[in-house]
């Protein structure tokens, strides 16, 4: 109704339409449709579900109430902002001293750091928590640095957390931290300023932006991870969690919904904030600033240097924990090696069939999400005209980011499952997962698109359009094969998040799509322990393979068929 | 050339694959709802298959309460076919819902009566019928035990001494059918003011309340915990894997369950259904589940267990399943108001 509507107003505007134009609106309607469906919608049946009760009537607040009325529910919400403020500032300080050695000295090994660091992403959040079982549990072999404190509870949770998000927010801010201005150092060095003052006056006010927007970003991250509160958490509980348990648990619907509302809150007001922070960083950097280079300092460049390979120390310390604890016969009182934990036999969660539901999964959300949204990102800033459209879509891509995986997975629950749905079909087929994902990570794939595309020419678009080319041309032929480079970026992010996300597919899997991250869960559920660790540490080697594959891929490319960016 | 075209073929497509590979749809395909420990899944349905090679089982497997909430929520448009390993009172519970299809199996009059559904023995169709009995027991791991000064305990009273504090893991009843089963049977055994009693002090003793019934034994088996309160199969089993544990059972009595298995009412695969139901009363079937459980439905079946105690029937107690089916909803209320804080995430 709204988009014939919509169409009619658009088309009267553009007195002669050509097919072409129609084709372009069809496809931009056609975008916009997958995130109304895929996101909107959705989103919708969950704030609905959470107003009802069990039979479907109306029944206004008395969830909420009910909810604020159960002290082991509302305590959740104590417990999930501590951990996300204590998981923000170990985060946060961590990646800041890292990312500071790798923009701003010149320590050694730089590179294979870079390289290092960014392991966690690969490994499902649930593999650190069980590997800080082995290493600080009861059994651990480290188990007295915790000074008889638990690893279940608080302490693993954070420490869990640290382990997953430090890759993105040392990303985060290696690029906050790359723009600089030499000449503001240089003006600060002739005026004698003590290094201290340069480092308070200059460095930090010039990433306040890149820093307040890692903070919310590693903040929503922290309080919306499912995975590592769920292995390590012990009796500590946390809104994803308790939205875990309200439903799967209790198949307590309503108050799923109830806490999904309260978890979307944090998620959303970061999100809102952090939008606010992009827009006023846009005119920080002058264009007449010149880039600073690190001159060396052997005991500044040392010193960065040890920091950094303690940190990538204990990511592999991390991982090398997961690989030995699926290796070993029985923990901790046969340590012989076996290979038996990889064989999954009989032990349900799905076993190798649900590692090739994963690879599906993943192989099919990295090619059509790669081509519907870099497609989309294309329409939005390459193509000309019904602007309102091109906008909206814009702003849609960006909501995702916005909601926790948890939420994202009980709305689909709640608009596909709808008796009278007429999408109800695709309940419980891989189809579902695949949207579900895909909608699930857009936000930044669309802005890496848009990155891209804006550093294209608008002219190929404009002698295109003069070539009376249709649009469809210039986009396979040209557009396409040269933003190649971020194509692969995208669709390797895509087949890693698949590979590993288990918040909201959780909730949609049924016994023909088991999943391999579900199976750590239920494996490890089940008492499955080693198991459960075989399985993530299968899920980590996948993504480093295609990790792999995509590095030398995009290594041949860039020496071959895009030898055009050195000549310019 | 046309790109958007393709593209947008391309996405029907990969739909209507993954919808294809979903449905592969050749012989009968039963669902079958389970809780039985997914050890063995595999095993029951080949063993099954041997004898019906044209029934496909398609297992949705989860704890008991996961399961039975399930089954209660798509009571509207029930999703499974047959129930093959489910706790007796949640069958009940299910059967008083009108969601169970009521058949009397080829060879139902073979098995013990205790294992049928008492409507049988009034000549209506029994609505469902057991397979065998799931008991109660602790898991001890004797080396954390004396490394940590924890005594191994032998009754259910020893669990609340002090030395015990932060020592025991015990399943949460509302998912775990083990854990019920616990809770009923103490309710049973000392009446519900002194049972909820025990709870109490016990719960001030319990380090975590898990997900599922066999954790609690794992985690006794990797000494992560000293006592885990779980069930006589899961400790069997580890123990002969060669964990370092002793499969206690308290002097007081053996909380149990069994478990069993019906059709669901309204399944359009009822032959399919009814073959199932016949063999899972057969002597082959029960001969089956006592490679994991000593005390099975057939009588003359059960070969004892590595172990498992041989009197092992005698220290059962007298369970009243229908006590614990009408009773589940306002214990479980009434264990979540006082207990919840503690669960396991």
């Amino acid at each position: 109704m709204t988009a014939s509507l919509l169409s009619k107003s658009l088309l009267r505007r553009d007195a002669a339409v050509s097919p072409e134009a129609l084709i372009r609106l069809l496809v931009l309607l056609a975008g916009m449709a997958l995130l109304v469906v895929g996101l909107l919608f959705p989103l919708f049946a969950m704030l609905v579900k959470s107003v009802q009760d069990r039979s479907g009537d109306f029944i206004g607040l008395a969830n909420f109430i009910r909810y604020f009325q159960t002290p082991a529910l509302v305590n959740s919400i104590a417990n999930s902002l501590s951990v996300a403020l204590m998981a923000t500032v170990t985060v946060v300080s961590l990646a800041f001293v890292c990312a500071y050695g790798i923009t701003r000295t010149c320590m050694p090994g730089k590179r294979l750091f870079r390289m290092l660091a960014i392991l966690p992403i690969l490994a499902p959040s649930l593999l650190p928590a069980i590997s800080l079982v082995y290493l600080f549990g009861n059994q651990g072999f480290l188990r007295d640095v915790l000074a008889g404190h638990s690893i279940y509870g608080p302490i693993g949770i954070v420490m869990g957390m640290s382990f997953w998000i430090f890759p993105h927010a040392l990303m985060l801010l290696t690029t906050a931290l790359t723009n600089s201005d030499a000449r503001l150092y240089e003006a600060a060095e002739a005026l004698g300023t003590p290094k201290w003052r340069t480092f308070l006056t200059i460095t930090l006010p010039g990433v306040r932006y890149g820093l307040i927007s890692c903070l919310f970003v590693v903040f929503t991250l922290a309080i919306t991870d499912f995975g590592v509160p769920k292995i390590i958490g012990g009796q500590f509980s946390v809104l994803a969690t308790d939205v875990y348990r309200q439903v799967v648990g209790q198949q307590n619907f309503q108050m799923g919904a109830v806490v999904s509302v309260i978890l979307l809150l944090p998620a959303v007001l970061s999100f809102i904030v952090d939008r606010w922070i992009q827009r006023r960083q846009v005119a920080q950097l002058s264009a007449r600033a010149v880039p600073w280079q690190p001159t060396p300092s052997p005991l500044r460049d040392w010193t960065f240097a040890l920091l950094c390979y303690t940190v990538a120390g204990i990511i592999l310390l991390v991982i090398g924990t997961a690989v030995y604890a699926s290796l070993i016969q029985f923990w901790p009182y046969n340590l012989s090696f076996t290979l038996q934990h990889y064989t999954f036999q009989g032990l349900g969660g799905g076993g190798w069939g649900a590692w090739f539901n994963s690879l599906k999964l993943a192989f099919s959300v990295a090619l059509i999400g790669t081509l519907v949204i870099f497609f989309n990102a294309w329409l939005i800033e390459k193509s000309e005209g019904y602007r309102p459209l091109r906008q909206g879509l814009h702003f849609m891509a960006m909501l995702p980011m916005a909601v926790p995986g948890m939420v994202l997975g009980l709305a689909y629950i709640f608009f596909f499952n709808q008796a009278g749905n007429p999408l109800n079909w695709l309940y419980g087929t891989m189809a579902i997962l695949v949207l579900n994902t895909l909608v699930h990570f857009y936000t930044v794939c669309h802005l890496t698109s848009v990155t891209a595309l804006k550093q294209l020419d608008p002219e190929f678009e404009a002698v295109g359009a003069s070539l009376k080319v249709p649009f469809w041309t210039t986009f396979s032929r040209v557009t396409l094969p040269v933003s190649l480079p971020a194509v692969l970026d995208i669709s390797v992010y895509l087949f890693v998040n698949a590979m590993t996300t288990v918040s909201a597919v959780v909730f949609l899997y049924n016994s023909d799509t088991r999943l391999a991250s579900v199976a750590v869960l239920h494996l490890d559920e089940a008492g499955y322990f080693s198991s459960a660790a075989a399985m993530a540490v299968l899920i980590f080697l996948t993504s480093l393979v295609v990790k792999l594959l995509h590095s030398a891929l995009t290594h041949v490319l860039l020496n071959n068929a895009q030898r055009w960016r050195q000549a310019g | 050339m046309l790109m958007p075209r393709r593209l947008f073929q391309t996405t029907l497509l990969a739909g209507a694959v993954a919808a294809a590979l979903s449905s592969h749809a050749q012989a009968t395909e039963l669902t079958v709802y389970t809780a039985v420990e997914s050890d063995d899944l595999q095993k029951y349905a080949e063993r099954f298959n041997a004898a019906h090679p044209d029934t496909t089982i398609n297992w949705v497997r989860d704890s008991t309460g996961v399961i039975t909430a399930r089954l209660l929520a798509e009571k509207n448009n029930p999703q499974a076919d047959v129930i093959w390993g489910l706790a007796a009172t949640s069958l009940l519970l299910l059967e008083e819902e009108g969601l169970l299809e009521r058949y009397a199996p080829a060879g139902v009059e073979n098995l013990d009566p205790k294992f049928v559904d008492v409507a049988y023995q009034s000549g209506e169709d029994p609505a469902w019928v057991g397979m065998d009995a799931w008991v109660a027991a602790i898991c001890y791991n004797t080396i954390e035990g004396e490394r940590q000064g924890v005594p191994m305990p032998t009754s259910w009273e020893d669990l609340t001494q002090p030395e015990f504090q932060g020592h025991v893991i015990m399943p949460n009843p509302n998912s775990s059918g083990t854990g019920y089963l616990d809770v009923a049977s103490w309710l049973q055994l000392w009446g519900e003011e002194q049972g909820w009693d025990y709870m109490d002090r016990l719960h001030n003793n319990i380090s975590r309340y898990t997900h599922s019934g066999s954790a609690p034994c794992s985690l006794a088996a990797t000494g992560e915990a000293v006592v885990g309160v779980s069930f006589a199969f899961r400790g069997a089993r580890l123990k002969s894997q060669g964990a370092p544990i002793e499969v206690v059972f308290p002097e007081e009595g053996l909380g149990w369950d069994m478990e069993a298995a019906g059709i669901v009412e309204g399944t359009d695969k009822l032959d399919a259904a009814q073959t199932l139901m016949d063999w899972i009363v057969s002597r082959e079937a029960n001969e089956l589940y006592n490679e994991g459980y000593a005390v099975v439905a057939y009588p003359g079946v059960a070969q004892p267990i590595e172990n498992y105690p041989s009197d092992i029937t005698d220290r059962m107690i007298d369970a009243d399943f229908q006590w614990a089916a009408v009773n589940r909803e306002r214990v479980l209320a009434e264990w979540q108001r006082r207990y919840d804080g503690k669960t396991e995430q």
